[in-house]
């Protein structure tokens, strides 16, 4: 077994690829740079990230998959899941040794781990996009702050461009440390640490909009009368809204 | 002022929850010129504690009515609070909800207040004001008010996405009985009137492209269910009506939650249908997506859905003459009636068999249903289960499963 490892960046994984066949590796394992799963026995092959070697292995994969699934790639690697990138390879010297398209082979165990890698992706996107609470700040901002299981920003990002177009925001992933924020011309990362202004909630108010208390608490009345009490069925309420989610919902919070 | 708003928004959200209706789907309304939202495939934002799915600010512009229907919270002779919006609050809140997040739009009913066109002028107006004044681009639903003129209606269709119109009774006597202010007609005129606009739109928009579009996701209605003794058959059949007549998209069954001591309804403390209300949506489906036609799910001999099972086995258990059906070869639709495999499953089957043969562990990894499927097909690898009688296949599938309803079919006796 050899060990290669890449950037972490999408254009890396693909150039490790590339060289795995380059190089004929037997039996690689890709990782990404700094994780600690480095075998002890076997060799160490380290990528540099190629866009022309990139390339070449993205050209070939989408004349042999359709559009959406080779996007569906690109969303099994914000994923994080361990041994992904292993799972991806194999998936693809499937799909270039295959006469046709393999994307619904389901019969298949790596084909079916993808698509349920994405269907859990697009389970966490589809509630980022509903979960999302902004609040409104002085200078007309509206921030949300977010910890979802998976790295979605970037497959979020279209949605609230096309969404919130009239206004600026700023969506910002406190576990990866990293936002989305919009200038109402485009969308931009932007990477600058949150955390410390974040914890202080105090200080955070006296920077909101002085409307934000009073459409937050009428969300909450709504929130309170819209319910029907004889149809109660909190199992399915928090089958729908997981109680890991309510500390951003700002109609779960106290007022 | 803010305790005032605070104060009307409880009463008339808590007026209007009973419309179940929170769809903000069949849209496809654009942002354009950097306006504020759009309207495509409908997003829950958040549950009530009911487990319903809050997509809308759904709620009356007043609860003020001349009506008297006895089903109504909100009829005159109930002794409740009234209040009002003014056009701006409702624009306000919707706005303000929509920047941050909270609501996909807005669906606005309301009482009828001096007469239809009045009621139906001020509901207009609102949606009217969101989409020119402040270039509101998300979802609009407007209850369209019977009785409101053909001017009114053409101009709610222009500035909504979707427009409703309740028709509450599943038949006309019941109507009569529970509302005897209203009549049927007077309620399928409308409907019929918006049907014919939105068809007629369609023509124009073939030829010429640039022509507004009126209420891209259609019409909807709501029935009440168990205030009234109508049958699943009738239900069904009225359904069937609206879908294939009136082209609505949706068609709600609201289990009736006692609101009033009123000796023609339920009384107060009856529990609502869940039951009732989640088969008759489950024989809803079968219409509108499995290809099912309404005689094959219920029938005069069987009027009524067997509330143990879903419409769908029950349906096979009566027509097991047709399986077991072979998972390898079968037609997609024929595969998407076995009892246990929905509409993405058998997609997944049709798509997964051209590459191999699939098994029964296959499917178990697909995501089918298994332990109901498996006494309706033949795979690759699994016998075939000898030929069971409907009622034993039944039987097992209770024994098996744990269905949610299932203490209310138990044998054994609660005490407390």
């Amino acid at each position: 077994m050899q060990t290669v490892v890449y950037d972490s960046s999408f254009e890396g994984f693909f150039t490790a690829v590339f060289e795995i066949y380059e190089y004929k590796i037997k039996d690689p394992d890709i990782q990404q740079q700094g994780a600690a799963h480095v075998s002890l026995f076997g060799g160490r092959h380290t990528v540099h990230t190629d866009i022309a070697k990139a390339t070449r292995v993205i050209k070939k994969l989408e004349a042999k998959l359709s559009a959406d699934a080779f996007a569906d790639i690109y969303r099994v690697l914000l994923s994080e899941q361990p041994g992904m990138e292993n799972v991806l390879f194999r998936y693809i010297q499937y799909a270039l040794q295959a006469a046709q398209s393999v994307e619904t082979d389901y019969s298949h165990p790596d084909v079916l781990w993808i698509r349920q890698v994405v269907r859990k992706m697009g389970r966490e996107k589809h509630r980022m996009e509903a979960f999302i609470r902004f609040l409104k700040t002085k200078d007309g901002l509206f921030y949300a702050t977010v910890e979802p299981d998976f790295n979605v920003l970037p497959l979020i990002r279209k949605h609230f461009e096309d969404r919130y177009a009239d206004q600026r925001w700023l969506i910002y992933d406190t576990r990866r440390k990293y936002g989305l924020y919009y200038d109402l011309h485009s969308v931009t990362e932007v990477t600058i640490d949150f955390a410390a202004t974040l914890n202080d909630k105090a200080s955070l108010r006296t920077l909101h909009d002085e409307q934000e208390d009073l459409y937050q608490s009428l969300w909450r009345t709504y929130f309170g009368s819209t319910n029907i009490q004889a149809r109660r069925n909190m199992k399915l309420h928090i089958q729908h809204m997981p109680r890991r989610y309510w500390k951003y919902l700002t109609e779960k919070l106290p007022g | 002022m803010s305790e005032r708003i605070s104060e009307k928004l409880t009463i008339l959200s808590d007026a209007a929850k009973y419309d179940v209706s929170c769809a903000s789907s069949g849209s496809d309304r654009k942002n354009e010129n950097k306006g504020l939202g759009n309207a495509s495939n409908g997003i829950c934002h958040a549950y009530t504690e009911d487990g319903r799915c809050v997509s809308l600010l759904k709620i009356l512009l007043t609860n003020f009515c001349i009506y008297d229907c006895a089903y109504c919270i909100s009829r005159k002779s109930n002794d409740i609070k009234r209040a009002a919006f003014t056009v701006q609050e409702v624009v306000d809140l919707t706005m303000n909800f929509y920047r941050r997040n909270y609501i996909e739009g807005l669906f606005l009913s309301s009482g009828i207040f001096k007469n239809a066109d009045y009621t139906m002028e001020r509901l207009v107006l609102v949606a009217k004001k969101l989409r020119t004044e402040h270039q509101f681009n998300g979802y609009i639903h407007l209850k369209t008010i019977p009785g409101a003129s053909d001017e009114l209606m053409q101009e709610a269709a222009l500035y909504a996405d979707r427009l409703s119109v309740n028709v509450e009774m599943p038949t006309k006597e019941s109507l009569r009985l529970l509302a005897p202010d209203k009549n049927r007609n007077d309620m399928l005129k409308p409907m019929r009137y918006i049907d014919k606009a939105l068809t007629q739109n369609q023509e124009e928009k073939k030829l010429f492209k640039k022509a507004p579009t009126l209420a891209p996701a259609g019409q909807s209605t709501q029935m009440v269910i168990g205030a009234t003794p109508e049958t699943d058959l009738q239900i069904l059949y009225m359904s069937h009506f609206f879908y294939q007549k009136i082209h609505l998209k949706r068609v709600y069954y609201s289990g009736y939650v006692p609101v009033s001591n009123d000796n023609r309804l339920p009384a107060m403390g009856t529990p609502v249908p869940f039951i009732r209300e989640n088969r008759l949506y489950q024989a809803d489906w079968l219409m509108r997506f499995y290809h099912f036609r309404v005689d094959e799910i219920v029938s005069p001999q069987e009027p009524l859905l067997d509330a143990q099972i879903d419409p769908k086995l029950s349906w096979a258990l009566r027509n097991l003459q047709l399986f077991p059906v072979d998972i390898n070869k079968a037609d997609y639709m024929l595969i998407m009636r076995i009892p246990g495999i929905g509409l993405q499953s058998a997609r997944k089957i049709c798509e997964a068999r051209k590459f191999s043969r699939l098994g029964m562990h296959h499917l178990q990894k697909i995501g089918i249903a298994v332990n109901r499927a498996k006494y309706f097909i033949t795979t690759s690898d699994a016998p075939v289960l000898k030929d069971y009688q409907p009622m034993q296949i039944k039987e097992f599938i209770l024994n098996e499963g744990s269905s949610k309803y299932k203490p209310n079919f138990s044998p054994q006796l609660k005490l407390f």
